[in-house]
């Protein structure tokens, strides 16, 4: 690969509402994988994926919140929450499947503009 | 400046796919370069060479078989998203003991490292639906 760039992978899906969600956790495994620099944010409906104890099962397809909590053994450098999402849906953001830094929408936007590309789902 | 493609969206509903051949198009007749354009999830069903598709609307396969054709565009389908949904080539036509190929020969079936690299070596990359 020619030069390392930073990529930033936007989630915007609910863990089981369509195949994007797990795609977009692919991606940035595949990045990962590579050696490439790799930060996750998880904005809106997204931020369902993080939620601890999610039993897929149940409806036959493998587990988002499992591989998420992979994450860590991965070199993913970071993982952000939409903070105004994660309130929204009642969630704490220190009992989630992986640890996250919860993000305003300024800090999103600081987010996007320091990155060298962004793929959002 | 040198750009590459990222294709979410179905042939079959909505416009993302439609537009991204049509943003490919633009670009290359404005002298730019296109690297690679890599179809992910539903996007994927862009490569089938299987689909029928009503006679009274515009053929969805073939602005991507003459970017391949007439400016060898590289068009990749990312395997894991292809498989899932029927998209063989030859190869995987055989390997998974299928009836044949269901995509077309203009697309390639490779891995999402494909997409990195198609990143690193782009000035942009741009991303259509999802």
């Amino acid at each position: 690969m020619k030069d390392r760039k930073t990529l930033l992978v936007i989630v915007r899906q609910s863990p089981y509402g369509s195949s994007l969600a797990r795609a977009s956790l692919d991606t940035a495994l595949a990045a990962a994988a590579l050696d490439q620099p790799v930060s996750l944010l998880f904005l809106g409906d997204g931020v369902l994926q993080l939620l601890p104890d999610q039993h897929s099962e149940a409806i036959g397809v493998k587990n988002i919140g499992r591989l998420l909590g992979s994450l860590p053994l991965y070199d993913i450098e970071s993982v952000y929450i939409d903070a105004g999402a994660a309130a929204r849906y009642q969630l704490d953001t220190k009992d989630l499947v992986l640890p996250v830094k919860p993000v305003d929408p300024a800090a999103v936007r600081r987010l996007i503009n320091d990155c060298d590309n962004v793929i959002g789902f | 400046m040198i750009y590459s493609l990222l294709v979410l969206s179905s042939p079959a509903s909505g416009h993302g796919a439609r537009t991204a051949a049509a943003f490919a198009r633009c670009i290359l007749s404005r002298g730019h370069q296109l690297y690679r354009v890599f179809f992910l999830d539903a996007g994927t069903e862009v490569g089938s060479s299987v689909a029928v598709l009503p006679q009274d609307e515009a053929d969805r396969l073939r602005p991507w078989i003459d970017l391949s054709e007439q400016h060898g565009v590289e068009l990749v389908l990312c395997i894991s998203s292809a498989l899932k949904r029927g998209m063989l080539d030859e190869n995987g036509s055989r390997r998974h003991e299928k009836i044949g190929p269901t995509a077309h020969p203009a697309f390639i079936v490779s891995g999402l490292g494909q997409l990195h690299d198609a990143a690193a070596n782009s000035d942009r990359l741009i991303t259509f639906g999802g």
